[in-house]
């Protein structure tokens, strides 16, 4: 809906250009002389009517150009301000270009002026029309928005006073792992878009590049506390409907909170370039009344249950093998590529990779170092291969290498138990 | 005064040798600036031409022609290649064209640094470019893909080999700017002709002191951040890795108190000459110039002290916050003093239109657009929808594009005249006007919309919300370069041929260096002009 709107309201504005410019280029061929002074005085107006169709137009039809609608009391702070701060500047934008423009009107060679000499202000009420500007600037900057604008971010910063609940947030190339400490909730939230989709070999889905497999859930009306931390790169979690924008910086715990007002679904994605996958590592949010939060959180626990009953018990091979496959082709894919093909000079390939076609247990039952199920389990430090016993469950990890091992050409025929992963972590 | 030109113009020795040995050997501040240049412009067509790349890839959503890895590698040379490749080297070589004619001197205080400092920078360019092309042969992973502040400092950890290339180009760029921003500074304290005073000199050569004050501060600071990051990255040390104990947060106050300053190292040689083009098409004295004077002082004593309005969402504290909130809101009154001194030049001045007073006045309403949206990006209220979205790279574009690049135009539009002996042809200097106008705002407003509607920059692939916005910028994006193919045609017209220029060339133009034939002859002010 509103993308349609921004569509049309810009082929229109184009079109304005375009008819602009078509005619200035038609009377200046066909031009006599009086004729190319008359288009040479209007060009100051041109240029204003220019202005007008990008800049005033668009920001008064506020629905199609603005943020997106705020959810929360900090979001809404931030929209006040910058829809004030906007209205402000194109205020004076307006003024001091109206006098450029009567200037550049008026004050031309062709109209027999006199050029003046002066080279400052030079009587007294001069002087008072020359300071003035700077004192209102004085007044707008540190009285009109920056009183108002110390008391929204003291209002942001405040992540403690009265919150309810905490949300730890840790981000991973190129993924979300959302935790819930006093509820013993803990997944990850990856990208849900296909490749086909990304590489136009489908149609794109109406939440292209912004859907993903486990959203975060949250209550409404509730102060939610949330903490950042990365385990490799920093990342930056941003939704534009709440208003808030925080780095999870690797070393370090940063915290914001939202305190969301509407039940609905708020997407946003990672703000700060973290390599190859940083246009996708979406967020979504679906912020639900609190009853309903209560149920998913019951329900949560409960697959918490079943997932260490899983780990407990022994898995066929065909299950590891549907069950990698499916992880594969959400987390993996993203640098090891379709078929396990890899991507030369920046990610290894896995078919017929050495390392996933070698040993990966001791004659003890101990992980080989640098061996394919360590690699897993403990990443590589210092590139994009993370640790994923951090974030993924005993079954996942051994459902993904024995998949791993057992395809792309690989044909190494054994496999992972959860327990034995369980019994390395 | 005359008497000097005439015996310039008997002046026989000191010919240069013929052919390529000239440019490679040269001392000369007309060679070098004309060097320096003539690599500026070409940068500028390089660094154009990757952005078209990463214009087409943003055309419609999904991956269509280049890998995210890619993407990266061009929007990261293009913001290194326009910053140090094009607007300082064109900059550099303006001042050294102009410095001397306009204060007086025969030439540079110290020629021989001024060829080596140049003769740095191509090799600079090739050492940042070679990564990118040896990718194509298997070899390494590519260029920089970082950003130009490669602001993420454990990713920069992380990354290939183009990272190191790039921090050896930052060194040599580095050496080349100082050796630039010294030799300015010897120059305009020791070689100003009789009776011109500091308060005397033209705006210009004002802004160009002022730069090379700046670029000998944070200049070092880069370059010792750079070598931080190559230590951390080859020999252990653990100065950013927070795994290890170091700090990332450290990498992002270092650099951008670098970073910060550079902007106005990009900007002010631009709004030292804005005043000199205003004041002849108006045929007025230059208006206000102590004011301009004390602002851009003013100016680059605030650009030390607010690097961190780059770093509001990394969790700085409270206090912090409001500190750098406000010191930068204070950058807007200096900045504002400059506008009203170029709105006092045109008043009541008797205005003509000549294609540089075009991009002069397009300058002042760019730039003014890209000052005021800087206004509000500090405001840490609003900040945070605002970092790292498309808002920010539509804002720093109208102070760089409308600011930076418009002003060279409007330079290079006024000088060209004075550098050939020629008139270029006012029409289609116009035509480029007009047309750089139109899709420069056609470009950069549209992402102005997409950021606000919460689009993050640095992204292979968009979500389709922000559709539309981008259609329209990346159409407007490749008018853009190809309307700058233009200049190219005009600019070398000019230096084949065309009207002869006087040596005032404007009837308006003012100033030591229209006193002198266009083109001035080979050594200039050999004895020092009188100044009044």
């Amino acid at each position: 809906m509103k993308l349609t709107g921004a569509a049309i309201h810009d082929e229109s504005a184009i079109q304005k250009w375009l008819i602009c410019l078509f005619c200035c280029n038609k009377r200046h061929g066909a031009a006599s002389i009086r004729e190319t002074r008359l288009i040479k005085k209007q060009l100051p107006l041109w240029f204003g009517i220019v202005f007008f169709l990008l800049v005033f137009e668009p920001a008064c039809a506020k629905s199609i150009w603005d943020f997106q609608e705020p959810a929360t009391p900090v979001a809404r702070d931030s929209i006040t301000a910058s829809v004030d701060f906007l209205r402000i500047i194109m205020g004076i934008y307006a003024v001091v270009f109206a006098v450029f423009a009567y200037s550049i009107f008026k004050h031309r060679k062709n109209s027999g002026t006199q050029p003046g000499t002066f080279t400052g202000p030079r009587t007294r009420w001069q002087w008072a029309l020359a300071i003035s500007p700077f004192l209102l600037l004085i007044y707008i900057d540190y009285i009109w928005m920056g009183i108002p604008a110390f008391h929204a971010i003291a209002r942001m910063e405040d992540t403690r006073t009265a919150s309810e609940m905490v949300v730890k947030v840790t981000a991973s190339q190129w993924k979300w792992q959302y935790e819930y400490p006093e509820e013993g909730i803990r997944f990850v939230s990856s990208l849900a878009t296909t490749q086909d989709q990304i590489h136009n070999k489908e149609a794109k889905g109406e939440h292209y590049l912004q859907e993903v497999d486990n959203p975060l859930i949250l209550p409404t009306n509730k102060k939610v506390r949330i903490l950042l931390a990365s385990t490799d790169v920093i990342h930056s979690w941003w939704v534009p409907s709440f208003g808030v924008k925080r780095d999870a910086v690797p070393g370090y715990l940063r915290e914001m909170w939202v305190n969301i007002e509407k039940p609905g679904t708020y997407r946003g994605q990672c703000a700060q370039l973290c390599g190859d996958g940083h246009a996708f590592m979406p967020i979504v949010v679906e912020a639900v009344a609190e009853p309903q939060f209560k149920e998913w959180v019951a329900k949560k626990k409960a697959e918490g249950s079943a997932a260490s009953a899983a780990a407990g018990k022994v898995w066929s091979r065909e299950e590891l093998m549907a069950k990698g496959d499916e992880i594969y082709n959400r987390i993996c894919i993203t640098c090891h590529q379709a078929g396990g093909k890899g991507l030369p000079g920046a990610f290894p390939a896995l078919a017929g990779s050495k390392l996933v076609n070698g040993p990966f247990l001791d004659k003890d039952g101990r992980l080989i170092k640098d061996g394919h199920l360590d690699r897993v389990m403990n990443g590589k430090p210092g590139t994009t291969m993370q640790a994923f016993k951090n974030t993924l469950p005993d079954a996942e990890i051994a459902a993904i290498v024995t998949y791993e091992r057992n395809s792309f050409g690989n044909h190494m025929g054994d496999m992972v138990q959860p327990s034995q992963v369980k019994a390395l972590r | 005064m005359t008497e000097a030109i005439a015996a310039v113009a008997h002046d026989r020795h000191g010919h240069p040798p013929a052919g390529i040995m000239r440019w490679l050997t040269t001392t000369n501040h007309k060679d070098l600036g004309i060097l320096y240049m003539s690599f500026g412009g070409i940068m500028f067509f390089i660094g154009g031409a990757f952005i078209m790349a990463v214009r087409a890839e943003l055309l419609l959503p999904g991956l269509q022609l280049l890998s995210p890895g890619m993407y990266n590698q061009l929007f990261t040379l293009h913001a290194l290649i326009m910053v140090f490749g094009a607007i300082m080297p064109f900059a550099t070589g303006l001042n050294n064209y102009l410095i001397p004619l306009m204060i007086g001197a025969p030439d540079m205080a110290l020629p021989r640094v001024n060829n080596w400092g140049f003769w740095i920078l191509p090799f600079a360019a090739v050492l940042l470019l070679i990564p990118f092309f040896l990718q194509f042969s298997g070899i390494g992973s590519g260029a920089s893909g970082l950003g130009w502040v490669m602001h993420n400092t454990s990713l920069d950890l992380q990354s290939g080999i183009g990272i190191d290339f790039a921090i050896f180009t930052i060194h040599l760029l580095g050496i080349s700017s100082l050796t630039g921003a010294i030799n300015v500074v010897v120059t305009v304290l020791n070689m100003r002709a009789p009776g011109m005073a500091l308060m005397k000199m033209p705006l210009f050569v004002w802004a160009w002191l002022i730069t090379a004050f700046m670029l000998i501060l944070v200049i070092p600071v880069f370059s010792a951040a750079a070598t931080m990051l190559l230590t951390d990255r080859h020999f252990g040390t653990h100065f950013f890795d927070a795994a290890n104990g170091g700090d990332p947060i450290l990498l992002q106050h270092l650099i951008w108190f670098f970073g910060h300053p550079e902007v106005y190292i990009v900007l002010l040689p631009a709004w030292g000459l804005i005043p000199h083009i205003l004041a002849t098409f108006s045929r007025k004295p230059v208006y206000g110039y102590r004011a301009q004077v004390y602002a851009l002082w003013a100016i680059c004593f605030l650009s030390f002290i607010v690097w961190s309005h780059h770093m509001l969402t990394s969790g700085l504290p409270l206090a912090a916050e409001v500190y750098f909130m406000y010191s930068t809101m204070a950058i807007s009154v200096p900045t504002s003093v400059l506008v009203f001194c170029w709105l006092g030049a045109i008043w009541r001045g008797a205005m003509t239109f000549e294609t540089p007073m075009l991009f002069a006045l397009g300058f002042v309403a760019h730039f003014g657009m890209g000052a005021l949206t800087g206004m509000i990006l500090p405001d840490v209220a609003a900040n945070a929808q605002y970092h790292n979205s498309y808002v920010i790279v539509s804002h720093f574009h109208y102070t760089f594009f409308g600011g930076g690049i418009f002003g060279m135009m409007a330079a290079v539009y006024y000088w060209l005249p004075k550098f050939t002996g020629r008139m270029f042809d006012e029409k289609l200097g116009r035509l480029h006007f007009w047309l750089t106008v139109i899709f420069f705002n056609v470009t950069f407003i549209p992402q102005w919309f997409a950021g606000l509607d919460g689009m993050p920059r640095h992204i292979a692939d968009f979500a389709l919300r922000f559709s539309a916005m981008n259609l329209i910028s990346s159409v407007g994006a490749f008018l853009l370069g190809l309307s700058q193919l233009l200049l190219v045609y005009i600019v070398v017209k000019c230096v084949r041929g065309g009207p002869k220029a006087t040596g005032q060339v404007w009837e308006g133009a003012q100033g030591l260096e229209f006193t002198l034939p266009s083109p001035p002859p080979y050594h200039t002010f050999e004895t020092p002009p009188e100044v009044k």
